[in-house]
């Protein structure tokens, strides 16, 4: 997920970026601390000189070459970030080719709504690979900031009216890890996403698939405390209410929580199958994420077993 | 040297700057003024950066504001100014009585102005402009509120420098204290100059 | 004379509660900014154990982002300014032949305030409800929405009164320095440290009131139910975050300038050589204090301002990096062909330049906005401000009081344990922050309170963590060093580093109540160093010696900064759950919050009714005790 090994154009061109600047100042460093330790070591007071140097008031030619070379290097620098902010400020939220999202900061999760195909989904961003990907970014409450280290740089999420774009694609398939950047929260830390970035065929089957009427669970007790207890805010499908994460496919979803990692070789305290985690979250949401919406349910240790078990089944058909 | 040597004596020409705690004292006031202008200026942004927001249902700018008791009081506070450069140019003279005088008159001025600007603000809150009916109101009150306090600090301020003058004379160590306060009163007259144009004026505009 | 006026000169604690001797002022500035400095240090403890390894459960989430933002403003408000004024006051007026500062009742105002101000805000850890949403409280996530408890309003409160005592000390210094100086010191002929405090004095005066009413809205979004940030009354978050950094960045020069003048200072002193560049030197930092003010949407490029915005608050940064690039040439260029002494004070002063030079490319680096949008927000920018702050300004401070303790307190530090401070904190310094840049180019956002396993932050995580207490145990021998000299017997010569160049080294060690006994005459830059080529003992006076007149010393200072501290209790409290029915009252009605007001001002009318004649120290008095010789 690094910066420095950057999987989409636009973080390409943010890393040549850095690259460029890093050199030069690289190059400034190394005259700086040739110059210092030459000067050090050179002018050091041995034991008993008492001299008094000659006091030289400074240098005009000197002054004029350490004022000049800093002014070329900034314009080396200057000109490709002007171009490069141009560049990076357009706008695709207008383009029917790029795939549009709404991206929705909300303590502690991410809300991603694809107006062109009427779906929402939560804490994991879908793109087809190669397409352009445009991100109207907003904030449910306080400021967030939307950041995928390995596609594109951040930008923040606003409260209001204030809807900030920016672009980004991917090369490859593959699942990169989306990280909020802005101070929101105790559970700020915690605040992850993943995007998961696939062929242009998976990602039209994953839409044809979020489209689906929701599939209830199979045992009827725990299809009604589900509907009680969960769709009050959650929605599989087309039922429930879209308050807070959509759960529709969960069981695909890399994580749970956006911070429980999904794997059936857990290695790291925050790993565990989509099953366990499942149930370590609605056992106790305020362990996992402090200071989230989602309250302790009043379930039973059966109930939280088949509902995990029906959500962690719950996969694209 | 000290303060008293010139109590008997007459006074020189310009003796808010006769010793250097006097000159102190006037820089220090000017520097301070700087400040006020900062402070000012980011008052007014924040009013320019929230004063479209009144909020569905209260009353806007055009509908609030009556320029008639704004002018009013413009025309009040520009003539308190008035009053406070003849109170200076009295000093000048040598003529503290009528420095006295005048300054009773800005500070008569002064209340007079803030008389208006309640009245105004209680006009205000009976139409629904109250301090957090909007982003609007709150920024509104805050600005004008701000320069309230102001008026009605100076007007304290010089109010009990009457007194002073009048107890120990017009000295080396009062003239200063009497010409900032002058300054002061200037200032707000400036900042109230803003205040007419950008926030009524405009206001009224639209 | 008139009348004699007898003052009554306080002893003991008295005598430091209503001193408005800027000497004494400046050792109170020192140890209240030193205290804070060590509360802020175990906050960056506390902090940097958390995260020594992924998925830690030291401290809990909410605890975490209370340490990081008290850490962040207790060490900006009330340890590094406070430090930076503890030096200013003692050296300023010694360095222009002064023999006070032009407002000296102000002064001690200036440094109560800041005191029960930076007070005000630490109760709130006794208090239990502490400010949470990071040195730059953001809105919405510090508006009352968001931020139920009294946290915040300790923030802002405390802010607000510390924040009065930093401008009226930088209108102080602006006046003493344009109209205190001594005969023949014209503008530029200043030593270099007292224009550094000029310049940082105007941006103080220039900032800190756009401070003043961002904290004022958000108190009144906080108390008085306004809607200045309150997005469904019509409010603008983005408001805040322009005028918090319109304040913001110049305070990041506010707090480095100072610390270039002390680099000046010692690197020529321990160079025995004139600053190299004098004249362009003064002009770098005129020109950086007034660069400070265009770039403040810097710390912005990500709220969505647009692309003319961002190229040009690019560039405007950049270009900072021009003036900055003249200093350190200058300071190398004075070291070149000089005689270096290697003294703590200089160590640090030397450690100082190679350090800074990092930090300030990692600032060029993130004006570039495009390459920002990774950085932002994340350890790169954490390292790089610690570069600028911890390697920067610290460094400078570490080197200022080595330098200038004999004259403060008339003893100099142990040279052994200096050098030992300074290659602990240096080593740990870089150790701490070092690795930092690269979590943050690996994707580590800054002020998280854990990380998780398998990101490959681990190792650095550890480093970073044992770097800071590396850092600490550099300050744990500093203390040990002020205790071992405080011991000591009070030695020091008028010259203790032998090569003193500038007026403050041709008075006794400390400097007496009056400092200059005679007021001398300054016939060049460097006017110590000029007598001394010239074959000279010491100044020579520009007035023969007479009675002095010093300012009494006053208990109202104190009593109004107790005023409104008491007056922020009142409304920080106003709204609470009291069980007692009086004591809801008296909050409830602002009660208590009028009579800290009224203290304040009533303490205002008194100062202002009553005279001060100060008193006259005899040349009887001056001659017996003023000759050490």
């Amino acid at each position: 997920m690094s910066t420095l090994r950057p999987q989409g154009p636009v973080a390409l061109e943010q890393f040549n970026l850095m690259k460029l600047t890093i050199t030069i100042m690289v190059l400034v460093i190394v005259v700086v601390f040739a110059l210092s330790f030459y000067v050090i070591v050179k002018f050091r007071r041995r034991p008993g000189d008492n001299k008094v140097p000659v006091q030289v008031e400074g240098n005009h030619k000197l002054e004029i070459i350490w004022t000049v070379i800093p002014i070329v290097l900034l314009l080396i620098l200057g000109v490709p970030t002007v171009q490069s902010v141009f560049g990076l400020a357009k706008d695709y939220s207008k383009d029917d080719n790029a795939v549009q999202v709404i991206v929705t900061g909300h303590q502690y999760w991410w809300e991603f709504e694809y107006p062109q195909y009427g779906i929402k989904t939560a804490q994991e961003l879908m793109i087809p690979t190669g397409k352009t990907i445009s991100i109207s970014a907003k904030s449910a409450d306080v400021i967030h900031s939307f950041w995928i280290p390995s596609l594109a740089g951040k930008i923040d999420t606003n409260p209001g009216s204030n809807v900030n774009k920016m672009y980004f694609s991917s090369k490859h398939d593959g699942v990169y890890l989306g990280k909020c950047a802005e101070l929101c929260g105790p559970s700020h830390a915690l605040m992850d996403f993943k995007v998961k970035s696939v062929s242009s065929d998976s990602f039209d089957r994953w839409v044809a698939g979020m489209k689906e009427p929701g599939q209830l669970p199979a045992d009827a007790a725990i299809s009604d405390v589900f509907q009680k207890q969960c769709l009050t805010c959650h929605a599989v499908g087309d039922k429930g209410l879209q308050l807070y994460p959509n759960l529709t496919n969960i069981g695909d979803r890399e994580t749970i929580g956006g911070i429980l990692v999904n794997t059936d070789d857990p290695k790291y305290k925050n790993e565990g199958s989509t099953y366990d985690n499942l149930k370590r979250w609605i056992s106790d949401p305020q362990a996992v994420k402090p200071g989230n919406s989602m309250p302790k349910v009043d379930l039973t240790k059966e109930q939280i077993d088949g509902i995990a078990k029906y959500l962690s089944e719950y996969k694209q058909k | 040297m000290s303060a008293h040597s010139h109590l008997d004596g007459k006074l020189p020409h310009e003796p808010e700057r006769a010793t250097l705690e006097g000159r102190n004292k006037v820089l220090g006031f000017w520097l301070f003024l700087g400040g006020e202008t900062v402070l000012f200026g980011t008052l007014f942004s924040a009013f320019l950066a929230l004063r479209d927001q009144v909020g569905d249902g209260n009353p806007t700018s055009q509908e609030l504001f009556k320029l008639a008791t704004v002018a009013i009081a413009t025309v009040i506070l520009l003539t308190s100014s008035l009053t406070s450069v003849f109170a200076i140019q009295a000093m000048h003279r040598g003529q503290v009585k009528a420095m006295q005088n005048w300054l009773i008159v800005t500070v008569v001025l002064g209340l007079a102005f803030l008389g208006l600007e309640v009245y105004e603000f209680i006009e205000y809150t009976h139409e629904g402009h109250q301090f957090s009916t909007s982003a609007f109101s709150s920024s509104f009150y805050t600005l004008v509120g701000f320069h309230g306090a102001h008026v009605a600090l100076g007007v304290v301020w010089i109010s009990l420098l009457i007194g002073q003058v009048y107890r120990k004379g017009l000295t080396v160590v009062t003239a200063p204290k009497v010409y900032v306060a002058g300054m002061y009163w200037h200032f707000i007259d400036v900042v109230w100059v803003f205040i007419f144009t950008v926030v009524y004026l405009m206001g009224k505009v639209g | 004379m008139a009348h004699a006026h007898p003052v009554k000169r306080h002893t003991g604690l008295m005598d430091w509660l209503t001193t408005v001797d800027h000497k004494k002022i400046g050792i109170l500035y020192l140890i209240a900014g030193g205290f804070f400095f060590l509360i802020g240090g175990l906050e960056a403890l506390l902090i940097r154990v958390q995260l020594w390894k992924p998925l830690n459960n030291f401290v809990g989430a909410d605890t975490y982002n209370e340490l990081l933002t008290m850490h962040g403003t207790t060490m900006i408000f009330l340890a590094a300014m406070p430090v930076i004024f503890a030096l200013m006051n003692a050296i300023v007026p010694l360095q222009i032949g002064a023999r006070d500062v032009a407002f000296p009742f102000v002064n001690s105002l200036g440094f109560w305030t800041f005191f029960f101000g930076g007070l005000l805000l630490n109760i709130s850890w006794l208090a239990g409800t502490v400010p949470d949403a990071g040195w730059t409280s953001y809105v919405p996530l510090a508006s009352p929405t968001y931020n139920v408890d009294k946290g915040v309003d300790f923030y802002v409160l405390g802010l607000q009164i510390a924040g009065i005592g930093t401008l009226i000390g930088g209108i102080n210094f602006l006046v003493t320095i344009i109209n205190m100086r001594a005969p023949g010191m014209s503008f530029m002929r200043m030593p270099m440290f007292t224009w550094t405090a000029f310049i940082t004095s105007a941006l103080i005066l220039f900032a800190f009131p756009a401070l003043t009413v961002g904290l004022v809205a958000l108190m009144f979004d906080r108390l008085f139910e306004a809607n200045f940030f309150e997005v469904a009354g019509g409010g603008n978050t983005v408001l805040w975050e322009h005028i918090f950094w319109i304040f913001g960045h110049p305070e990041v020069y506010i707090l480095i300038l100072p610390a270039f003048g002390v680099i000046s200072e010692v690197i020529s002193t321990f160079s025995r050589k004139r600053l190299f560049g004098y004249s362009s030197m003064v002009f770098a930092t005129v020109l950086i204090g007034f660069l400070g003010f265009m770039v403040w949407a810097h710390h912005m490029f990500t709220v969505g301002l647009g692309p003319v915005a961002n190229a040009l608050f690019s560039i405007a940064t950049m270009l900072i990096a021009v003036p900055t690039g003249i200093k350190i040439f200058n300071w190398i260029f004075t070291m070149w062909g000089g005689s270096i002494r290697f003294t703590s004070a200089n160590l640090f002063a030397v450690g100082f330049v190679p350090t800074f030079v990092m930090g300030g490319v990692t600032g060029v680096m993130l004006a570039a906005a495009p390459a920002d949008f990774q950085y932002h927000d994340s350890y790169f920018v954490v390292a790089h401000f610690h570069y600028v702050i911890v390697g920067g300004l610290v460094l400078g401070l570490f080197a200022g009081l080595h330098y200038w303790w004999p004259k403060m307190f008339g003893r100099a530090l142990n040279e052994f344990i200096g050098k030992l401070t300074f290659w602990t904190f240096f080593i740990g310094f870089h150790l701490t922050f070092f690795v930092q840049h690269f979590l943050g180019l690996m994707g580590m956002p800054r002020r998280i309170w854990t990380y998780l396993d398998g990101l490959g932050f681990n190792t650095m995580n550890l480093i970073s963590t044992i770097g800071a207490f590396l850092m600490g145990l550099g300050t744990i021998f500093f203390i040990i060093n002020i205790i071992v000299t405080a011991a000591k017997p009070k030695n020091a010569g008028n010259d203790p580093w032998e090569d003193g160049r500038t007026l403050e080294w041709s008075i006794p060690s400390p400097a007496p109540e009056y400092n200059f006994a005679q007021t001398p005459l300054v016939r060049g830059y460097d006017a110590l160093w000029k007598e001394k080529m010239d074959g000279n003992e010491g100044m020579s006076p520009a007035e023969p010696i007479g009675p002095i007149h010093m300012p009494s010393p006053s208990i109202l200072p104190f009593l109004m900064s107790v005023g409104l501290f008491i007056a922020g209790f009142g409304f920080l409290y106003a709204k609470n759950d009291w069980n007692n029915a009086f004591v809801s009252n008296i909050f409830g009605n602002h009660i208590v919050a009028g009579l800290g007001l009224a203290i304040t001002l009533g303490c205002m009318v008194v100062r202002s009714l009553k005279d001060d004649h100060g008193f006259h120290i005899e040349p009887e008095e001056i001659t017996g005790k003023g000759v050490k010789a």
